[in-house]
């Protein structure tokens, strides 16, 4: 065909968003990723605590033409999808009745006898306000890790798998089908394996990685088996067929459901599609992958906490939420089974999960759980029917969340540049050191930085320390601890502002931040519902008003202990980034998100809001309006409470004064212990810091049943006791029966064939034996042949039979 | 149709035994002339094949390229050869198994050990010929021989170039497959005798038209009884359980080329004998026994799943994993829907390409290391890393990863079982469990070789891969993703035999409640 009359129809060119990552990954995993091999133990760029190095061994190392080559093709890869993405969504714009009309262009795909499948985009409201978040972190994501990853042997692969990871999730975001959106939710799931076991050395990572790509396939296979079930009810999975038409939504809203009684079919498959959302973005009881996830490299977190996986998993619910309301009304107070489903687990696991992130000493994992309760922000809200909160709230989300764990990562990439500065440097040349720290961080390149960074990376491995579980020799540092920073601020100046206003965002600081706008939009909606006695509405708007102070009283508490006061270690007080292009792709990105951790959230001011409704919506929820022009049912608009208002004020703002009072105005000193434990007392601290201890309790009523039953049951008992065992006893049964005939053979019919030439033959030899010649024998012979004589003739005779 | 000259399949049929032939006269000592003889007729055979593949026609639900030649009219016995949907893909999978598993045998390590080079080709071809026979025969005597037949090359490939408990493994095989098929030969007697004839498409146009018939009144009547004297060869060869003890054996005891072709080619003549002969030939009892089938399927699926996540033995592992994915190909044709049944024959493929790929690699690094016990690696993605990015390809293409082409397999076997009409939908929620038991045991397999540290003196200077495992590996993984982007080409072929086919054996196929008017999916 044609391509580029292929591509001068509008409808065709979201075809090629996700081709550029996908082509970025094929190109560097195939031509560009060369390593050359490096002796370990001649240093060399190699082993830090992510490589063991191994005495002896020749181990890949990147090629530097190739570090580049790869850098090169996978930013082009994603450059080009934005830049496509851009043009979509121009075109989008385009289109008269946008919403109505969409986009879109699919192509046969397979043939079965009952039908068979389409595969092709879509790009409705939905998919453009995603296709302005997605391309752009992701390019934000692929700078980052340009100088994140720069002293990484791998880096090659790292760029291979983020750009396969990208383009999945922009395949998931142009699918205009159900069964094409699974396989980007499931490649991304594999590349989330792959970068979270990036480090496949250490036993944590590879752990991590089969933890995540197990956890989240249980829920895979359940939403596997609500996709069939919609296919065998429908005979489709497109999105435009199912979702956005009434009738089938009535029609499967009134169909009872299989095995289930009492359940439409609409409410299985609604039940099947959450819960693979519930494993996919970590929401209780599946989240136990996520913090560990923390294993990957930083900008993997950044990537799968904000951008993409989790991300996904908010999308296919908003995408298939037609097919959840279907048969209530949330508005009016009639709930569906899936949507009490996702109001109950939503707005548990944000209550549950920023409990934990309260405890939490590594700077990674408070972020990773306060994701888990982000999202459970956003699940929950569409179970009271929040359509437009939710989504609002995904992509505010997604941008301070990814500065956030950026930031974090130019904080632990701080941390372990000072860890090298105070393990390896001689304190003379400090004074040296200490006022490049001076100079700001967006400097140019200067000479000489390189060889202290290239240095610094030596000086890890020889130091053998390490993150998280990885045992250390030497004594043990962790750059992730935020029990070792303090004083960041002053190093590290342009990595605090950008924290602080990811920070304030997620605290959902009033009226400025992007995350107050969306989180204030949940609360509303939540909080029509009580003033109607709806208890859902009620439950979640009580639960998430409380998790909304925790997570402001959290960050505020991260911020303060990394941040503020004076450095507790010598390491954090020479926690830099350094100078030059490192520092610089570190920072940038964290400056473009932090202009959208702002003002990201001004689109979705309610239009009643006082003086900000008249300023950013003046003709109505500009967002409200886009994004519900392409449902059928669209969801009601929720009058301006004050209530819900006030209380975002004051859960947020009581959250960061709390913190502000117990971190910022008396920081921890070295060696303090953190005053939560007080407040909370031990034991619940512990709880909490040990995450309810629900990984133990996987792993002893999942794991090891599991383990124990498959080895001693099914393998040892079953398979070689019972079916071997019966086979083996079939077997010598047969043995027996053989031998036994092989007996009778022997005695009866061998006996009188063979036996008649055998003694046919012995009689000869026999015989010859007697011509011996010697008188004795045959005395011996005649003697024998009498007795037998004797006795041959008493037995026909019946002497011997006499008794009786 | 018959005076055309030679068919396309009589020639690839035929094929394998002229390399044969030839091979006798290469000298005992020429190893270079032996193996690339074979190699050669392995791959003559296979574009042939593929040479047969472009000239079917896809929409004709009958045999195509038949070709009849009468051997003993009296009792209608005779060669009959054709393809149709239900066997062409099977044929081209024969002989691209065989060339991958001749190829992958070039630097075997057993060979060089035992020698008898010459032989153990001779019986790869002989084996190539065999099965190719079994698949494109149509003649229930002749398709007989040929079954029985396999099993010879079979039993010296075990027994002479195997384990150390070869002997074993290859007895048990034999007398164990050779238990099944006795009966099948009962079966097929009556049934030809009955019918007059042996040529099955004759004898289902008979049953189809009412000529001949087999009653069927309660389980244990003459047409389940014949059912079942089919059923159970096939099950043994499948294997179903509890008939699977066999496998697990062989496979460890093979060599790496043996297991291969096991597993990618032997197995499926289980699977594939059902579709071609139980559905059609006995529909009723085919639809009466549908439930036990599917339910031993089942608790295959998660048996052999649950057994393989137990093992330490690599090849173990990945044998048991066979057991559990041949019960998803199992559950595919008795749920009786024609995507079910297509997604069984297209499951078939991928399990060869799969589950053959995984053995490849488990006899690479068998070859490297002489051990196949996982804790002897660890790390091995560092020392090989082109051997570990493969692998994951592979692993992934038989753990069901959407993209890959295992997951083509599966969803339209989950799809078939969930509308079918003689299954109820608990077989396809068990079944699915067996999606995530195969995404542990599979991941805990490349966890535990490719890895963690590779803190293991011996695995730190592994020999990189030769060019010929190169070359074997890459076609997989080249299909794997083929199939898995583009499953159309592969599955086409089969669609309009196996419309006809369901329609033969079960005129409505469908239970789940449907929407009346949502159906307009194009």
């Amino acid at each position: 065909m044609d391509l580029g009359q292929f591509l001068s129809d509008a409808n065709n060119l979201a075809w090629l968003i996700p081709v550029g990552p996908l082509l970025a990954f094929l190109v560097i995993t195939l031509i560009t990723n060369k390593a050359t091999l490096v002796s370990a133990d001649e240093g060399g760029h190699y082993a830090d605590h992510n490589h063991p190095a191994y005495p002896g061994l020749k181990v890949p190392v990147v090629a530097d033409w190739s570090r580049v080559a790869s850098i090169v093709v996978g930013m082009s890869g994603v450059i080009a999808a934005w830049l496509i993405s851009i043009a979509v969504v121009t075109n989008a714009a385009g289109v008269a009745d946008f919403g109505k009309y969409v986009l879109e262009s699919s192509v046969r795909w397979m043939d079965t006898g009952a039908g068979g499948f389409s595969m092709g985009v879509l790009v409705d409201p939905a998919t453009v306000a995603m296709l302005i978040m997605v391309p752009l972190a992701c390019t934000l994501i692929f700078i980052y890790s340009i100088g994140y990853m720069a002293h990484d042997p791998r880096q090659a692969r790292f760029f291979s798998l983020i750009a396969l990871f990208s383009g999945a999730m922009l395949t998931l975001v142009v699918a205009d089908n159900l069964l094409l959106l699974f396989v980007g939710w499931e490649i991304m799931g594999l590349c989330s394996f792959m970068l979270i076991g990036f480090w496949f050395e250490k036993p944590s990572a590879y752990k991590a990685a089969v933890k995540a790509f197990t956890t989240t396939r249980v829920a895979d296979v359940i939403m596997l088996l609500g996709i069939a079930y919609l296919y065998a009810v429908t005979g489709t999975l497109s999105f435009r067929e199912i979702v956005y038409n009434v009738e089938v939504l009535e029609g499967l809203a009134e169909l009872p459901a299989i095995i289930i009684p009492g359940l439409s079919a609409a409410g299985l498959i609604g039940i099947c599609l959450i819960i693979g959302t519930i494993g996919k973005s970590a929401q209780f009881p599946l989240h136990v992958w996520l913090p560990d996830a923390m294993e990957g490299p930083t900008p993997v977190s950044a990537m799968i906490h904000a951008a993409a996986m989790v991300s996904a998993g908010i999308f296919a619910l908003l995408r298939m939420f037609p097919l959840f309301e279907a048969g209530g009304h949330p508005h009016d107070g009639v709930y569906t089974p899936p949507l009490l489903l996702m109001a109950i687990a939503g707005s548990l696991t944000a209550i549950f999960a920023a409990t934990i992130a309260l405890a939490q000493n590594d700077v990674k994992k408070v972020l990773a759980y306060s994701t888990i309760s982000q999202l459970g922000f956003m699940v929950a809200a569409l179970g009271i029917g929040a359509f437009v909160a939710a989504f609002f709230h995904l992509l505010t989300h997604a941008f301070f969340k990814a500065l956030l764990f950026m930031a974090s990562g130019s904080v632990i990439h701080g941390m372990e540049h000072g860890e090298h500065h105070v393990h390896h440097h001689a304190h003379d040349d400090e004074d040296e050191h200490d006022h490049a720290h001076e100079t700001p961080l967006l400097a140019a390149e200067s000479h000489g930085h390189d060889a202290h960074d290239t240095a610094s990376h030596d000086a890890h491995g020889h130091d053998a320390h390490g993150h998280g579980e990885h045992t250390a020799h030497a004594p043990h540092f962790d750059p992730q601890d935020m029990m070792n920073m303090g004083g960041l601020r002053k190093t590290m100046p342009v990595t605090f502002i950008t924290f602080l206003i990811g920070g304030l965002s997620l605290a959902g600081f009033p009226l400025v931040t992007a995350g107050f706008w969306s989180k204030d939009e949940i609360l509303l909606d939540a909080w029509y519902g009580v003033t109607n006695g709806y208890g859902p509405h009620a439950l979640v708007f009580v639960l998430l008003a409380i998790s909304a102070f925790l997570t402001a009283f959290y960050t505020m508490r991260q911020i303060g202990l990394t941040f503020m006061g004076e450095a507790r270690t010598e390491e954090a007080k020479h926690a830099n980034l350094g100078r030059g292009v490192v520092a610089f792709t570190m920072t940038l990105p964290l400056v473009v998100l932090a202009f959208f951790a702002i003002f990201a959230g001004f689109v979705g001011v309610h239009p009643d809001f006082p003086i900000f409704g008249s300023i950013f919506s003046p003709n109505g929820n500009p967002f409200f309006d886009f994004i519900t022009t392409s449902l059928a049912v669209k969801p009601e608009k929720v009058g301006f409470y004050w209530v819900p208002v006030l209380t975002s004020f004051a859960v947020g703002l009581g959250g960061i004064g709390l913190g502000y009072l117990m971190y910022w105005r008396k920081p921890l000193v070295a060696g303090q212990e953190d005053p939560l434990v007080k407040i909370l007392g031990t034991t619940l601290h512990t709880t909490l810091k040990n995450k309810y201890y629900f990984d133990e309790l996987y792993t002893i009523i999942f794991i090891l049943p599991a383990q124990w039953f498959s080895k001693n049951v099914a393998y040892e008992f079953l398979d070689k006791g019972v079916i071997d065992g019966t086979l083996h006893f079939t077997g010598r049964l047969f043995t027996w029966i053989g031998d036994f005939i092989k007996v009778m053979n022997a005695w009866l019919i061998d006996g009188f064939g063979d036996g008649l030439s055998e003694m046919i033959g012995r009689a000869g030899i026999w015989f010859r034996r007697m011509q011996s010649g010697s008188v004795q024998q045959y005395l011996l012979i005649v003697a024998l042949a009498a007795i037998v004589i004797v006795i041959v003739f008493a037995l026909s005779t019946g002497v011997l039979q006499a008794a009786p | 149709m018959e005076n055309t000259g030679l068919s396309l399949v009589t020639v690839v049929l035929f094929l394998p035994l002229v390399g044969f032939s030839i091979l006798l006269f290469i000298p005992d000592a020429q190893s270079r002339n032996i193996k690339y003889t074979a190699l050669g007729t392995s791959l003559v055979t296979f574009a042939l094949s593929l040479v047969m593949w472009a000239n079917f026609d896809a929409a004709n639900p009958a045999l195509q390229m038949v070709q009849r030649w009468e051997w003993l009219p009296q009792y209608g016995i005779g060669y009959y050869v054709g393809i149709d949907g239900l066997n062409m893909i099977m044929v081209v999978l024969t002989t691209f198994i065989m060339s991958i598993g001749i190829l992958s045998s070039f630097n075997a390590h057993v060979i060089q050990e035992r020698g008898r080079e010459k032989l153990y080709y001779l019986f790869m071809l002989l084996l190539q010929w065999a099965m190719i026979g079994v698949f494109v025969v149509q003649d229930l005597i002749i398709f007989y021989i040929f079954w029985e037949v396999t099993l010879v090359p079979m039993y010296f490939l075990v027994g002479i170039w195997g384990g150390e408990k070869r002997v074993y493994a290859a007895v048990k095989f034999f007398l164990y497959t050779m238990a099944g098929s006795i009966l099948m030969l009962l079966a097929l007697l009556y049934v030809g005798t009955q019918a007059g004839t042996f040529a099955v498409p004759e004898i289902i146009a008979g049953i189809q038209a009412g000529t001949i018939s087999f009653p069927l009144d309660g389980l244990f009547s003459t047409q389940s009884i014949l059912f079942l004297g089919f059923f159970i060869a096939f099950a043994i060869k499948v294997p179903i359980w509890p008939l699977h003890s066999w496998l697990p054996d062989a496979h460890v005891q093979a060599p790496t080329a043996g297991s291969v072709i096991l597993a990618g080619v032997l197995l499926k003549m289980g699977s594939y004998g059902m579709i071609r002969f139980l559905l059609p030939m006995f529909p009723e009892a085919s639809v009466a026994w549908a439930p036990i089938i599917a339910l031993l399927a089942v608790i295959g699926i998660i048996y052999g799943a649950w057994v393989s996540f137990a093992q330490t033995d690599m090849k173990k592992l990945v044998a048991y994993s066979s057991v559990s994915h041949m019960g998803f190909i199992v559950l595919g044709i008795f749920a009786m829907t024609s995507i079910g049944i297509q997604g069984s024959i297209i499951q078939m493929v991928n399990h060869g390409i799969s589950t053959g790929g995984l053995f490849l690699i488990v006899g690479m690094l068998y070859e490297r290391r002489h051990t196949k016990d996982l804790a002897a690696f660890g790390g091995i993605w560092k020392a090989m890393p082109l051997l570990g990015a493969i692998s994951l390809v592979v692993v992934l293409s038989s753990m069901g990863m959407p993209g890959l082409n295992g997951f083509i397999g599966e969803f339209t076997i989950l799809l078939g079982s969930m509308g079918s009409t003689v299954l109820g939908i608990g077989f396809t929620v068990v079944a699915a469990l067996g999606i995530i038991l195969a995404a542990i045991y599979m991941l805990n397999f490349f966890q535990r070789i490719f890895m963690g540290e590779l803190d293991k003196e011996e695995n730190k200077n592994l020999p990189k891969l030769e060019w010929n495992e190169i070359a074997v590996l890459v076609p997989i993984v080249v299909l794997a993703i083929w199939i898995g982007l583009q499953p159309a080409p592969f599955m086409n072929p089969s669609d309009a035999t196996v419309e006809s086919l369901v329609a033969q054996v079960v005129p409505d196929t469908t239970t789940v409640a449907q929407l009346p008017e949502a159906g307009q999916g194009e």
